[in-house]
């Protein structure tokens, strides 16, 4: 197990090269610098410009100094700074010292904020959708697929599964604005569009978290019928058990440990959902910001971005793989 | 002696056979044949083409890009019974200029929406076809490499098609698109770019667009032809052919690739909606078809920022867009339980 991991962690590593490699590359082969702008900049601003982010440094050396300033962690002397050069996102204060880490760098749109500035304003926000989303999708999904697998082939089958098939097929740019005209307009109940009160907070996470709730609610249905075929059901029924102590305590377990093996891809398109949504209700998270510093090449919002996010889905997936081998006991990694 | 078998019939007359009698995916296809119909019959392009004169609006009542400013955001008067909040002007309160010419209303420039939905369904179809089209050639390609060479092969291209999977796919997307789209304006004649770029322009912005799809949508791919090559591949019956001489090249195309064919196409009518939705979403932030082409993504965009005062602007875009979305669930879903009734029900 713990080779397991470790290797894992490995992999976490050249994940990580090949994908700030690939966005770095990618992100500076778009033609015009971050000031290049319908008005053309002084050249005497442009070069102070350039010099002051050393955007004339070759590229491989512009890309070592960020990777190296959000990797390696220092050791300073713990004095407070406002120079963006000296912005990280994690201080730990080790008595006289402190320890930082992760320095994103500088937005180049808004010059006197840092990446680290934008993440910590808008990436709260971005969680809290993402995790009520999450809640909607385990918590409806769940429930509808067992209903449907203890009732199947009734009506009531057919319609849960009628709700999940809906759900599968509506992505979010349909069902926000239909729910935003259903419940925010036509029937005032919720807010169109912001964050911070559970109001506004309602809409955006279900748009996002349904069409997972649907997933969710496939897979346990059709894992559940499979488990209530089997033998230890059958003893269990045959013992005399009631119905309900069989389904709770000898089918339900086993039958919703498939299910975590799509919470990682599931976490996955919710995380990266979460751009669509925060666009059409108006949320003030990372979606957003993302895309319209795509707009105005702003480099390290969008390496910083795309970075965190492949960070998050990979350990998200290495997490769920370690679920699934302490769920399940048969399942050994070495 | 009475007859107990029935003629033999092929995988896909069988399958055929079975995907009819469920309802819903009949239902889906048919939905997508009436789509294809309403796409090719948009505008009189097929015959125009053959007369050699500029095409006319056939089913769409006006061409898509055309403006009247003085109807800007027009509505028919049935929708103000549909929509209670649209108000005509000259009630209390009213706003909206009431016009029959209109279907479905004007957008913000006085264009029509029911035409524009119309020519929209090209977009979407064109995603829906091409979309697979690409994933398939390259990633089955990949896949038959990876699998059918193995060992060392086999483990660079599976690393690498790991590491793609690290990506958050939408955010790969949308920066290819963002570099795709800003060489616009920065493109010298004579330059690939320039070439690329004047594709695109021809194609209303869709080239960039089955590119990004294609760069991403091809790794799932090959992941499944590779397994299921592996498991092809001990088979007596690729060994048979191995062993009367047959070489690689005959091996996968007529042993190995009729076998995997069912579940690659199931795959890939499951993977359309995906498509779809992708470009919806891009058109949607404006990374998209160019302007003034029509796709429902950006309609919807432009619909959602007036959705208090227009709601028919976002709603019927969306209900297309849905509709279609649900066409190829629908028969995506059939298609697989026919071409392999053993998953019925199951995910």
């Amino acid at each position: 197990m713990g080779r397991y991991i470790a290797r894992r962690l490995l992999w976490l590593l050249v994940v990580i090269f090949s994908v700030s490699v690939i966005t770095f590359v990618i992100a500076h082969a778009v033609p015009g610098g971050p000031f290049s702008r319908e008005k053309k900049l002084p050249p005497a601003v442009l070069k102070q410009l350039n010099e002051k982010y050393r955007l004339d440094d070759p590229l491989w050396k512009q890309y070592v100094d960020y990777m190296g300033g959000i990797f390696i962690p220092r050791l300073t002397r713990s004095e407070p700074s406002t120079s963006y050069l000296e912005d990280y996102l994690i201080n730990i204060p080790l008595g006289e010292y402190t320890l930082r880490w992760m320095n994103f760098g500088p937005s180049y749109k808004s010059q006197s904020r840092t990446v680290n500035d934008v993440f910590r304003e808008n990436l709260p926000v971005s969680a809290e959708l993402g995790f009520y989303a999450f809640l909607v999708a385990s918590v409806i999904g769940i429930p509808l697929g067992i209903v449907a697998a203890l009732k199947q082939n009734t009506l009531v089958d057919y319609i849960a599964m009628g709700i999940a098939i809906f759900g599968v097929s509506v992505p979010v740019i349909v069902l926000g604005p239909v729910l935003i005209w259903l419940f925010a307009i036509r029937l005032p109940i919720f807010l169109p569009s912001g964050w911070g009160s559970w109001r506004a907070e309602v809409l955006p996470s279900i748009a996002l978290g349904l069409g997972s709730s649907a997933i969710i609610a496939r897979l346990t249905r059709a894992s559940l019928l499979q488990v209530i075929r089997e033998d230890y059901i059958r003893t269990a029924r045959a013992k005399g058990l009631m119905e309900r102590v069989v389904i709770i305590r000898h089918a339900l377990r086993n039958s919703l440990i498939p299910v975590v093996t799509v919470m990682g891809p599931i976490f996955a398109f919710l995380v990266t959902g979460t751009f669509v949504t925060e666009t059409i209700f108006g949320v003030p998270g990372m979606g957003r910001y993302f895309v319209t510093s795509i707009t105005n090449r702003d480099y390290p919002v969008i390496m910083g971005t795309i970075l965190l996010f492949a960070v998050v889905i990979v350990i998200a997936n290495l997490i769920v793989d370690l679920l699934y081998a302490w769920l399940d006991p048969r399942i050994r990694y070495d | 002696m009475k007859e107990l078998t029935r003629p033999p019939t092929s995988l896909w007359a069988d399958a055929w056979r079975r995907l009819l009698k469920n309802k819903a995916a009949v239902l889906g296809l048919a939905i997508i044949v009436l789509i294809i119909l309403v796409a090719i019959f948009a505008d009189d392009s097929v015959f125009a083409a053959l007369a050699g004169r500029e095409p006319q609006p056939l089913l769409a009542p006006m061409h898509f890009a055309k403006q009247d400013l003085e109807n800007n955001n027009a509505v028919p008067r049935w929708l103000t019974h549909v929509f209670p909040t649209l108000k005509p002007v000259g009630t209390e309160g009213g706003y909206a200029k009431i016009n029959d010419k209109y279907a479905l209303g004007a957008d913000y420039n006085g264009r029509d929406l029911l035409s524009r939905i119309i020519y929209g369904t090209r977009v979407s179809l064109a995603v829906a076809i091409v979309g697979p089209l690409v994933s398939l050639v390259v990633g089955v390609s990949v896949g038959i490499a990876a699998g059918y060479a193995g060992g060392r092969t086999d483990n660079l291209i599976m690393r690498f098609v790991d590491i793609m999977y690290g990506f958050p796919d939408l955010l790969f997307i949308i920066l290819l698109m963002a570099l795709f789209r800003s060489t616009t304006s920065a493109a010298e004649a004579g330059t690939l770019r320039a070439v690329l770029t004047g594709i695109d322009n021809a194609m209303g912005g869709m080239f960039f667009i089955f590119v990004g799809i294609g760069v991403t949508a091809w790794m799932s791919m090959s992941r499944l032809t590779r397994g299921q090559i592996l498991s092809l591949k001990e088979k007596e019956f690729i060994e048979a052919a191995r062993a009367v001489g047959a070489k690689d090249g005959r091996i996968i195309w007529r042993h190995i690739l009729p076998n995997i064919l069912g579940p690659i196409v199931v795959a890939q009518t499951l993977n359309i909606p995906q498509y779809i939705s992708t470009e919806a979403f891009l058109s949607f932030i404006g990374l998209g078809v160019q302007r003034p082409t029509p796709s429902w993504g950006s309609m919807i965009a432009d619909g959602a920022s007036a959705i208090r005062t227009y709601p028919n602007q976002a709603i019927f875009p969306a209900l297309a867009l849905a509709a279609i979305m649900f066409a190829f669930n629908f028969l995506g879903d059939g298609l697989r339980d026919a071409l392999d009734p053993r998953l019925k029900g199951t995910d």
